[in-house]
């Protein structure tokens, strides 16, 4: 007769223990963050989203200007940090290895800088520079605002979505890339109009990662946006972000405000989710030999 | 069929090579630029004294970061003790034994949902499940939201480590008669061993730099680490965010950016030394 | 399902209920035992001073040992009503009712002063002064450039630069800008009828800096901002602080006449078990006793008892 408990069976729901602990975690954290959103949203309602109206000591919760506010961040990042990780990404890939292994690493190196440095940079570097340079064109500004925040973002996620389009760039077939020179191709056209096109897919899903980086950035983002809760309307704006609203007022927030927080943070956990479940499919899985 | 001028593609091709050798190096020059920066602003007050003195408040001499460092390593240690045994068996679950089931499929989608999920809100998480209920902050509340955050991606890591081993390995030791968890736990992870190792250094070092979560959880304190489980604990990302950016004092600015060059150095150090010896191990096994 | 099945599926249940039971009991059980432990959070403004004082008295290893955050006056009303603090420090006192309501007990700790800090790099040497109404305007957006004529009016002989106005006040909830606000609406009717008086207000513009060292970095990173700020930090940040025209003559932060004055109070709570409530009994009347001349180094108040 079979033992009820062998070494096998144990040792199998040990490890099935582990994955559902991540389950359990998972559902409890979604849980909270529902339960702790509902004063407010239904107090609040469709103004949560839709008001621009932030003023808490009003009892006001319009988050319509954080809203906005990550979005152009977040957007305006990816503008500048997609060509330039894709044309890294070429570049590495094309080089002579003795090139390309160290480029590749120290681009990676980017991303392994806590983002409070970012944020310390851009406050002490960045902004007074910005100001500085727009001042010389007669332009008055802080330096504060949608400019340097969208810029630290780019600089923080450039390195997550370089590595994924390498990654994905070097899983082209080889043939596919020498048929294309073999039929005269130049290297930049066989890469744009043979590789990209047949990587497209994979190439998304690297932006898509950015892009999920990028929207719950908060320590590199909360120093130099201005913490202007309005919708912001030119470059030079002041704006804040979802993120950047929570870290700033969780701690003295309570009652409706408290919640009016966790649902931001529940609409930020939505946008990631449904990011989240396009890219899998975009990026597949790597295959088992 | 539309034929393209040679002169002018090749002119295409070469601008695109230029534009992408620009690329890389404007992204290293950043990057530069931004370590130049903390150098030249930290390197000032490194000294015997920084590592060795504990925090002292505004305009106090003598203040170190060396209950700080300790605290940051008291939390991540804890971190990594509370996720690393559920994420490896996870992992090692999701890549020899649940495979395509039902209750697998669910685990990786929600493992990869888990890897977008912001700092900020697990620390939000964080102190609702262990600051309001306990009523004081902590470092364990502070752990526990790192945990979380490194979870997803030892997770990860560990499945394609595991499948990415062939199969004709686990039948030959099946046909030996080896059980499973005999043939897991030796040949095989001695195998995918190397990645694990590389994939965790790598987010335990990520995890260190975290400072949202620990403002909720485990906030800060000017003594050293003793109260881990019962009150508000030290660490380097919450010190740095306070001094440099939450402190008039010219001489806090000064030992924040120490604090943040001796935390660069130190991930940076790990980063380099786990890439360098798990590709040396990966090489070598080729 | 066969038995092994049903065996494994049983047991990874339970084992992972029993892993995240051992980390609750865990983390809810313990707490160390050595020395006593008084944590308190709260403003901003009296945190260079409260901090002094956390750190001469735990020097003494018969004290408990006390530590007190700067988060925020309003954080530390939050947090002290959560009861996940000891004490809290606030600018801005809570109300009787909303004391009894939260079983607060609240007194007056120290006074300490609020001032307008400039960043005018040409006009770093000379004294720069403003006045209650002006200073309203500013904050109300009504006065956008420094060569504005009413600015000028009060400093007659500087040359005010050509350069616009930005404004810089608190993004969190804030004791100090309780105080100001006070100030601003004792002086300015307009500020009285559409602002008002709060930690939180709606700021008709400028940009939000978190806590005094925050509003001190923004302003040390703008040229041509105003803020305001605890005297304590404006001096450490060695920024220019503007003087107020008060009925004529100008007035410095350290005279008796400067009208932007606040006390800040402690609250604890009515339920602290009795240990921790003779602690802190024990290290609020030390500080009384034994603080004043760390307090008025740092140029605050003390409360003379």
């Amino acid at each position: 007769m079979r033992r009820i408990l062998d070494t096998d069976t144990a040792f199998r729901w040990f490890c099935k223990a582990g994955a559902i602990v991540g389950l359990a975690v998972a559902i409890a954290l979604v849980a909270v963050i529902l339960m702790e959103s509902m004063l407010a949203l239904r107090t609040a309602g469709f103004s949560l989203v839709f008001s621009a109206e932030w003023n808490p000591a009003d009892g006001s919760f319009g988050a319509a200007g954080a809203l906005a506010g990550t979005a152009a961040t977040t957007l305006l990042a990816l503008l500048m940090a997609v060509p330039l990780a894709f044309a890294a990404a070429l570049f590495v890939n094309a080089a002579p290895p003795n090139v390309a292994v160290p480029v590749a690493h120290a681009l990676d190196l980017l991303a392994a800088i806590p983002s409070v440095i970012y944020g310390m940079w851009g406050l002490f570097v960045l902004c007074p520079l910005l100001q500085s340079v727009l001042s010389r064109f007669g332009i008055e500004y802080t330096g504060f605002g949608l400019a340097p925040s969208s810029l630290v973002l780019a600089l923080m996620v450039l390195p997550y979505v370089s590595a994924v389009m390498r990654d994905v760039l070097a899983q082209t077939p080889v043939a596919l890339v020498e048929s294309a020179m073999g039929v005269g191709c130049t290297r930049w056209e066989a890469t744009w109009d043979v590789v990209v096109r047949s990587r497209k897919a994979g190439l998304l899903g690297a932006i898509m990662i950015g892009l999920g980086r990028a929207l719950g950035e908060t320590m590199a983002v909360l120093f130099v946006c201005g913490g202007v809760s309005a919708i912001p309307t030119g470059l030079l704006d002041g704006c804040t972000t979802i993120a950047a609203t929570l870290a700033n007022d969780f701690a003295e927030a309570d009652g409706v405000h408290k919640s009016a927080l966790f649902a931001l943070g529940g609409i930020l956990l939505a946008f990631e989710f449904a990011i989240q479940a396009t890219t899998i499919p975009l990026i597949g899985r790597r295959s088992k030999k | 069929m539309k034929t393209r001028a040679t002169f002018f593609r090749k002119t295409k091709d070469s601008l695109m090579r230029a534009f992408s050798g620009f690329a890389t190096s404007m992204a290293l020059v950043l990057m530069a630029w931004v370590i130049f920066t903390i150098v030249r602003e930290g390197h000032s007050s490194i000294s015997a004294e920084l590592f060795l003195n504990a925090s002292k408040p505004f305009g106090e001499v003598g203040g170190g970061i060396a209950n700080a460092l300790l605290g940051t390593v008291m939390i991540t240690a804890g971190a990594a003790a509370l996720a690393l045994p559920p994420a490896l068996a996870a992992g090692i679950w999701l890549a020899e034994f649940g495979k395509d089931s039902l209750l697998a499929r669910a685990a990786r989608f929600t493992v990869n949902v888990m890897m977008g999920v912001p700092s900020v809100i697990v620390g939000l998480f964080a102190y609702g499940v262990l600051v309001t209920t306990t009523g004081h902050f902590s470092g364990f509340a502070g752990s526990f939201s790192l945990a979380i955050l490194m979870f997803p991606v030892v997770v990860r890591t560990t499945e394609d480590q595991f499948s990415g081993i062939g199969d004709a390995l686990r039948e030959s030791l099946l046909a030996l008669g080896a059980s499973r968890a005999r043939s897991t736990l030796t040949v095989i992870w001695r195998a995918a061993r190397s990645g694990v190792v590389t994939g965790v250094l790598l987010a335990v070092a990520r995890v260190s730099g975290e400072t949202a979560p620990l403002l909720f959880t485990a906030l800060f304190a000017d003594t050293w680490p003793t109260s881990y489980f019962s009150g508000p604990t030290p660490s380097a990302p919450v010190l740095i965010t306070s001094y440099t950016m939450d402190s008039p004092f010219e001489s806090m600015h000064r030992i924040g950016w120490s604090a943040a060059l001796t935390m660069a150095v130190i991930l940076l150090a790990v980063n380099i030394t786990a890439r360098y010896f798990g590709a040396k191990r990966a090489a070598k096994r080729k | 399902m066969n038995s092994r099945k049903i065996t494994e599926n049983i047991l990874s249940v339970s084992t992972a209920t029993l892993l995240i039971t051992g980390v609750a009991v865990f983390g809810f059980g313990c707490n160390g035992k050595e020395r006593l432990k008084i944590n308190g959070a709260g403003g901003s403004f009296p945190a260079p001073l409260y901090q002094s004082w956390c750190f001469d008295y735990s020097q003494d290893i018969s004290h408990p040992k006390v530590n007190y955050q700067s988060v925020g006056s309003s954080a530390g009303i939050s947090q002290i009503k959560a009861g996940t603090v000891d004490f809290a420090g606030t600018d801005a006192p809570l109300s009787e009712e909303d004391c009894e309501k939260s079983g607060l007990e609240q007194f007056h700790m120290v006074s300490g002063a609020v001032v307008p800090t400039v960043n005018l790099p040409s006009l770093a040497q000379s004294t720069f002064t403003l006045d209650g109404d002006t200073l309203a305007d500013i904050y109300l957006g009504k006065i956008e450039r420094w060569n504005d004529t009413r600015i000028a009016a009060l400093n007659p002989g500087l040359t005010l630069p050509d350069l616009k106005i930005t404004v810089v006040h608190r993004g969190d909830g804030s004791g100090t800008t309780h105080i100001f606000t006070t100030y601003l609406s004792s002086v300015s009717e307009a500020w009285k009828k559409d602002i008002g008086i709060g930690t939180l207000v709606k700021w008709p513009c400028g940009i939000a800096g978190q806590k005094n060292p925050g509003v001190c970095n923004n302003i040390s990173r703008i040229k041509g901002a105003i803020g305001y700020t605890e005297y304590t930090f404006a001096l450490e940040a060695k920024l220019q602080i503007a003087f107020l025209a008060v009925d004529g003559k100008t007035v410095k932060p350290d005279e008796a006449a400067w009208p932007i004055l606040g006390k800040t109070y402690i609250l604890t709570r009515k339920d602290t078990p009795a240990d921790k409530m003779s602690a802190m009994a024990d290290f609020f009347s030390w500080c009384k006793q034994y603080g004043g001349d760390t307090a008025r180094r740092l140029h605050y108040i003390p409360v003379s008892k």
